[in-house]
């Protein structure tokens, strides 16, 4: 029975929120709400593969938005081209976004440190580029999706409750999947080559086969979030897929605490709510200070010195703010 | 084939400015051990600097050189402000603190000059076509592009290999502690390095203007191509980021130009349409692929260095 | 050269201008302690990186149980029972003591493409690696986070890995480094210990050590070997004693 810690009932408030955000929004009568919360629960599927390979693998990926796109395109250009079943397009888009993980990962793995992060943001930016070029399915301007997944009799995705049932499921299934993962063997092995590589080589791994399959595993992930995105949007583009969407992820994962079980999903909720309530904010307090200007659509101004405030004073993120941990 | 040689030129125009990207992150990454991908907003903020300082002006030569003083002065700013803080950290650190720093640059910009780009007119003198070679005309715009940057390659290398400063970058970039411990003022080495850096992104920005215009988000794209330069060349080799840039700065214009003509021979014109671009687009990211495999530090990788 | 464990012949590095290792020719016979003396600067990190498969030599080759492992990459000289220690402490500090050894307990138990079972729970890992921290005399240590130990636990935690994979060879890179005075004289009598068991090749500055434990003494001097024999052999050998130990007694 987990501790009845502060750490421990803000996650099981935030899970039994969640849980709810359907309820609430039918009661309140406001759609938005779910709207929101849907994005948030996908988005938090794809931190929580970051975090798998950055927080416990340490491996930087400034590319991962890239398996987004890929998960998206893949069931897009298959609904486009007529094959719509779900039961196709699903694991073909998450057979191709493991063989993407597998080249990139493969390639980049060879590197370490600042070269990778720079390696993995320079692949992904030419998998954005493919996409821009992908004229036949709308370049730049994007693709317009105009079914959702068919699953037959099985599940409705067009109905938005039972989506975001859906998702929220599969989030609450990643989150756990990836807790046996880093817990295994397999698990132990990812934390050793964050941890001291040269040491796993001394003792008698070949750290690089391990790192490539997490490497997989979190791209595949991502891909599956991917298909939910494009799903949830009825809408896939390139832009899905730039490097500042991967930058974003990163700051969601940092945000709700590196290498902790419930971090991604802690700080995908923060950093998207943050986002919303920013201008919101900004708009009541400080737009009548200055009349006719309305900084409160510059909000961004506000968000990128936040974020190197976090970096410098908050390193462990909310998770670690919640244990008590002091710097980190 | 004189189109070819336009495309060359064009290539070698490219590589430099790249090279001059290139050459202020790793300076940076050398000697502070940082990696700002905030350079490519000290890129943008160059090009707005002499968009707004010509029209202000009125005068070409006047409205850069005043734009390259304002963009060293920020850049030496937003090093004591944020970059100091950043030094000794994990990389990761700086990878979202300058993150962070993008965006508020971006919103920065947007508030003070507004969302549309800004325009920067090449004055009469410039507006014209210059004879290098009896018959072929090349634009002088482009020329004096390629003139300029090869003189500020030409200088830094002087100040590099030559100076006592110089001496003090590259055993910076070799030891950092040792050269601290000389009694070299490593605080102020710092700043000055990376306002030099700052100077050179500025005008690489400023030089791309005329061209491209001066946008929002313009840092970000080039950026990346300057993270592979240095990927390719070897971080913390200025030599390496200048050979690289060039090969960069070729590979990707001639490609760009010659492969959707290449395709055409080979696939259909459909598939050779759809083809080309993505094709030319990938050309760097396969060439930096090939170095990493055959060798991953790089082309010419600093001695000492990670 | 018919029972030694580990034989060298011919193996020589250039870094530039620099020879740091210059044709050494040495071996390791089974079940004795080989202990390599020299002073700084005289190559032993390099002759280490070399044995450990960490750098490739230009030219010479490593013998292994008389198998050829001169282009072997380090991981898979572990897997054929070669385990090192570090000079300088490379543990796994972000986590605890019994995981640090449990890893190497797992890195000799077969593949690790196992995704769902909980590994601290593996009465496999677990087991063997509390024995290997009992034998240095960690046990009570098992659960504390690596970082929180001192110094000279480390050195402890060092050997720890080194003898959880079960090798056949010891290959130990100053353990004593920064050791006090009665840690040093635990460490000496650990290593008295295991030299029963394990043939061991030692590097160490330590001379009271040396002289205490070694069957065989080389002296590695500007990346040659000047000297190779017993210890009497070596304490008495001139070139050593102007090369390294200067013209003082060595207290035995």
């Amino acid at each position: 029975m987990p501790a009845l810690n502060t750490r421990n009932i803000v996650i099981g408030l935030t899970i039994l929120g969640l849980l709810l955000v359907p309820a609430y929004a039918l009661v309140v009568g406001n759609t938005f709400i779910l709207t929101l919360f849907t994005r948030i629960v996908i988005l938090a599927i794809a931190a929580t593969s970051l975090n798998l390979i950055m927080g416990y693998g340490g491996m930087v990926s400034f590319g991962h938005a890239a398996y987004l796109g890929i998960g998206g395109y893949v069931f897009g250009i298959l609904s486009f081209e007529g094959i719509r079943s779900g039961f196709i397009q699903w694991p073909l888009a998450l057979i191709i976004s493991a063989l993407f993980a597998l080249v990139i990962g493969a390639l980049s793995l060879r590197t370490r440190g600042v070269y990778f992060i720079m390696i993995t943001l320079a692949f992904a930016q030419m998998v954005y580029y493919v996409g821009v070029s992908l004229s036949r399915y709308g370049a730049d301007d994007g693709l317009t999706i105009h079914r959702r997944s068919d699953f037959g009799g099985l599940i409705n995705l067009s109905n938005k409750t039972v989506f975001y049932y859906l998702c929220l499921a599969l989030l609450l299934g990643t989150v756990y999947l990836v807790w046996r993962l880093v817990n295994s063997r397999f698990g132990m092995v990812v934390q050793g080559a964050r941890s001291n590589i040269n040491r796993m080589r001394a003792i008698g791994f070949p750290s690089y086969r391990y790192q490539l399959t997490c490497f997989v595993i979190a791209g595949t992930i991502c891909g599956l979030a991917g298909i939910l995105l494009a799903n949830f949007t009825d809408f896939i583009s390139p832009a899905v897929m730039h490097w500042t969407r991967s930058g974003d992820l990163i700051v969601m994962v940092v945000l709700g605490g590196m290498g902790t079980t419930f971090g991604p999903l802690i700080g995908t909720v923060a950093f998207l709510l943050l986002e919303e309530a920013l201008p919101f904010v900004m708009a009541k307090t400080i737009d009548p200070l200055f009349p006719g200007v309305r900084p409160s659509e510059y909000w961004q101004i506000v968000l990128g010195p936040l974020l190197l405030f976090v970096v410098l004073f908050a390193r462990g993120g909310i998770d670690g703010f919640l244990r008590g941990d002091r710097d980190g | 084939m004189l189109l070819f040689f336009e495309q060359c030129l064009n290539g070698l125009q490219f590589g430099l400015l790249l090279f001059l990207l290139a050459a202020g992150l790793t300076l940076v990454f050398g000697i502070m051990d940082l990696v700002n991908l905030a350079h490519g907003s000290l890129y943008m903020v160059g090009a707005y600097f002499a968009a707004t300082f010509t029209a202000l002006t009125g005068h070409f030569i006047g409205g850069i050189a005043l734009a390259l003083i304002a963009t060293l002065l920020v850049g030496m700013a937003v090093e004591v402000i944020a970059m100091r803080r950043l030094y000794g950290r994990d990389h990761l650190d700086h990878v979202l603190g300058t993150f962070g720093l993008i965006l508020f640059f971006n919103e920065l910009v947007r508030l003070i000059w507004g969302p549309a780009g800004m325009n920067l007119p090449l004055p009469s003198w410039l507006n014209t076509s210059v004879q290098i070679l009896p018959g072929v005309y090349y634009s002088m715009y482009r020329f004096s592009i390629i003139i300029v940057a090869f003189a500020v390659a030409a200088g830094l290398y002087y100040v590099v290999m030559r100076t006592r400063i110089g001496m003090l970058i590259r055993a910076g970039a070799s030891n950092r502690e040792m050269t601290g411990a000389l009694g070299v003022n490593i605080k102020l080495l710092y700043t000055f390095v990376f306002g030099i850096g700052a100077a050179l992104a500025g005008l690489a920005g400023m030089m791309q203007a005329p061209i491209l215009t001066a946008q929002i988000g313009m840092g970000e794209n080039i950026l990346i191509l300057a993270f592979v330069v240095i990927i390719i060349g070897g971080i913390g080799s200025i030599r390496g980021a200048f050979i690289a840039a060039i090969l960069v700065g070729l590979i990707d214009t001639v490609g760009r130009a010659v492969i959707p003509d290449l395709l055409k021979v080979i696939l259909s014109p459909t598939a050779a349409s759809t083809a080309g671009p993505a094709l030319s687009s990938m050309l760097i990211y396969l060439l930096m692929a090939i170095v990493l495999v055959v060798r991953p530090s790089g082309l010419f990788p600093a001695p000492g260095s990670r | 050269m018919a029972d030694a464990l580990l034989a060298v012949e011919g193996l020589t590095k250039r870094f530039g201008g620099i020879l740091a290792s210059d044709n050494i020719v040495l071996d390791v016979k089974q079940g004795e302690l080989h202990a390599i003396i020299g002073p700084n600067g005289a190559g032993k990190t390099t002759l280490i990186g070399q044995l450990t498969g960490m750098l490739t030599p230009d030219s010479g080759t490593v013998r292994f149980a008389g198998e050829d492992i001169t282009a072997l990459p380090a991981y898979a000289r572990s897997l054929l029972g070669l385990a090192r220690s570090f000079q300088i402490t490379s543990l796994f500090l972000d986590l605890s003591v019994l995981d640090n050894v449990a890893l190497a307990v797992q890195a000799h138990a077969g593949h690790s493409f196992q995704f769902w079972r909980d590994a601290r729970k593996e009465k496999d890992l677990r087991e063997p690696a509390l024995v290997a921290l009992a034998r240095v005399g960690l046990a009570d240590r098992a659960d504390r986070p690596a970082s929180a130990l001192s110094h000279g636990e480390h050195r402890q935690l060092e050997l720890a890995m080194a003898l959880a994979g079960k090798p056949r060879m010891l290959l130990l890179d100053e353990p004593m480094a920064g050791l006090g005075t009665d840690e040093s004289a635990r460490m000496v009598k650990l290593l008295r210990e295991l030299k029963r068991e394990y043939t061991i090749l030692l590097i160490e500055h330590d001379m009271e050590a040396v002289f205490a434990l070694a069957d065989r003494i080389s002296v590695l001097v500007y990346g040659r070997v000047i000297a190779s024999g017993t210890p009497e052999a070596i304490r008495a050998n001139k070139d050593v004693r102007e090369a390294y130990l200067g013209e003082q007694e060595v207290v035995s």
